[in-house]
């Protein structure tokens, strides 16, 4: 039903700095101009919009600052860097069935600033579930992910290397992207090695970047697609991913921890789809910390549970190998905007121009955060 | 950013009584009335039969270290003076799906950056202690059983 029937025909972004002037609501109308002219759309043709929560920036602040008409659907997704996929996909969903005809998907966010932490926002007195972890001092995203790695090292025997093989991937990439907060400062696996622990087993460079910037895309349906300037991404497949038992971050309570909302996401991605792992030529996997690659790695198919620290040996993450992932830098060393930047970076790939292009990349994976409930799409040439 | 660390509220009716045992020493579980799954942490109703009836049975303290790490900097400040120390999950032997997030700790009431991190191991046996922290919160805290 929804099989290639919508495409994203316009990517637009801020530049990705630290201590931007303009406020995020500013940004957001920077990126989603972009995006339009990047489609050659006219702002008061966008009917459909769709966004994360933990934004500041509203839908009727969009609509009225880009001049924009009716919206006949608008949605935010939760769970912070989870949504990204999900947004595309609700807006899909909508330009697909009719419900609306031209979507923008968009992220803003100055996180830079270290005022800005959410985690250092917390409560005197801590209310739902983040009672039953927080007083005891795990209280950071990275605690909690870490969590799962020591985990992860004793069940499968992966190494400290792996996660260095993640974040020089990236890094590698990034070193190739001029937009990228990394562009000149390569990264060796000594100074990973060496490099201060913010959650051990967890060091620096396991952990993404703290930036600010805004990014959009604009969605149509297929036969609208082919009459933009840009080669279309078809959004082949979808989906969100809640599983079993889940409980948000601190996902320790389900029958395996280890299989976590990635794996509700990928199931019904790859039910939906005609294209198989094997298909995917290039991969924007949620790069918030290190660890999430080679869970993902595993939740969507690409290797065997257990099997994720390997895949990573040998450069197969890197340009040239068995599958590049993170291609513009990712979080780790691009820029953190909750994912939006693998997004348009999947775009990129699939059109051909990426600063880290792939040969022949017809069909890219982009992956939404994992551990909290999730999403993802297919975008295929 | 809070000075202090962040404290669970305990008088919300649906977990008061984990609150209430604790400081009483004692660690308890929500079980199901209707069908006796235990779950954790609590919330209204049974994932397995759907029943909103239950009750909060005493466990044995005792459980193995799942999974550890240790925080350092940048922390909320009452962490960050004393980092680096330890967050552990301990899997209950009465029950090893039930995983619970604490401190391990040589003492009840010592400091939870007081072990020596090099010892710490998953699958070790612990056994629960109690730490006062203020009139209404007293923490679970683990000690090597």
């Amino acid at each position: 039903m929804l099989k290639d029937a919508t495409a994203i025909v316009g990517i637009g972004e801020t530049v990705f700095a630290k201590n931007l002037e303009p406020s995020e609501l500013e940004l957001a109308c920077q990126a989603i101009k972009a995006a339009l002219d990047d489609a050659g759309i006219r702002s008061a043709e966008v009917d459909a919009l769709s966004s994360y929560t933990m934004e500041e920036t509203l839908e009727f602040e969009v609509a009225r600052n880009l001049g924009m008409a009716d919206i006949t659907f608008f949605s935010q997704v939760g769970y912070g860097g989870g949504a990204g996929c999900a947004a595309v996909g609700h807006v899909a969903m909508a330009v697909a069935t009719g419900v609306a005809n031209v979507g923008v998907v968009w992220r803003s966010r100055k996180r830079s600033d270290p005022r800005k932490r959410v985690w250092a926002q917390v409560s005197p007195r801590v209310t739902d579930h983040w009672k039953y972890s927080r007083p005891w001092g795990l209280v950071r995203p990275v605690d909690e992910v870490a969590m799962f790695w020591r985990r992860y090292m004793h069940e499968y025997g992966a190494t400290r290397d792996h996660l260095a093989n993640v974040a020089l991937a990236c890094r590698r990439h990034a070193n190739r992207n001029p937009r990228a907060f990394m562009y000149q400062r390569p990264l060796t696996r000594e100074e990973y090695m060496t490099a201060r622990w913010i959650s051990e087993p967890l060091c620096l460079f396991d952990n993404c970047l703290e930036s600010d910037g805004a990014l959009a895309v604009v969605i149509v349906r297929a036969d609208r697609a082919a009459d933009c300037p840009h080669p279309a991404a078809y959004i082949h497949a979808w989906s969100q991913g809640l599983t079993r038992q889940h409980q948000n971050m601190t996902n320790y309570h389900s029958d395996n921890p280890m299989q976590g909302a990635a794996w509700a996401a990928a199931r019904n991605m790859w039910r939906q789809a005609d294209l198989r792992p094997r298909d995917v030529k290039v991969a924007q996997i949620y790069d918030a910390f290190t660890p999430l690659i080679p869970f993902c790695l595993e939740a969507y198919g690409f290797c065997g549970e257990g099997e994720g620290g390997a895949f990573t040996e040998n450069g197969a993450l890197e340009l040239g190998g068995g599958l590049p992932i993170n291609t513009s830098g990712g979080s780790l060393s691009e820029a953190y905007i909750h994912g939006m930047n693998l997004i348009t970076e999947g775009v990129r790939q699939i059109r051909g121009t990426s600063t880290a292009q792939v040969p022949n990349a017809d069909v890219c994976l982009v992956t939404s955060a994992y551990v909290v409930p999730t999403s993802a799409v297919l975008l295929r040439r | 950013m809070i000075e202090a660390i962040p404290l669970p509220s305990t008088d919300d009716p649906l977990d008061a009584p984990y609150w209430e045992a604790a400081r009483r020493g004692e660690l308890v579980v929500q079980t199901c009335r209707a069908c006796g799954q235990r779950r954790f942490p609590p919330r209204p109703m049974c994932p397995t039969c759907q029943s909103f009836e239950h009750l909060w049975a005493p466990l044995s303290g005792k459980g193995r270290i799942w999974s550890f790490v240790f925080p350092h900097p940048p922390l909320l400040p009452v962490f960050a003076q004393i980092a680096p120390y330890n967050v552990i999950i301990v899997e209950l032997a009465d029950d090893p799906s039930i995983r619970m997030v604490g401190n391990l700790v040589t003492a009840a009431d010592g400091p939870i950056n007081q072990v020596d991190p090099t010892t710490i191991k998953i699958g070790t046996p612990v056994r629960v202690v109690f730490h006062r922290v203020d009139n209404d919160v007293t923490l679970a805290r683990w000690v090597v059983a």
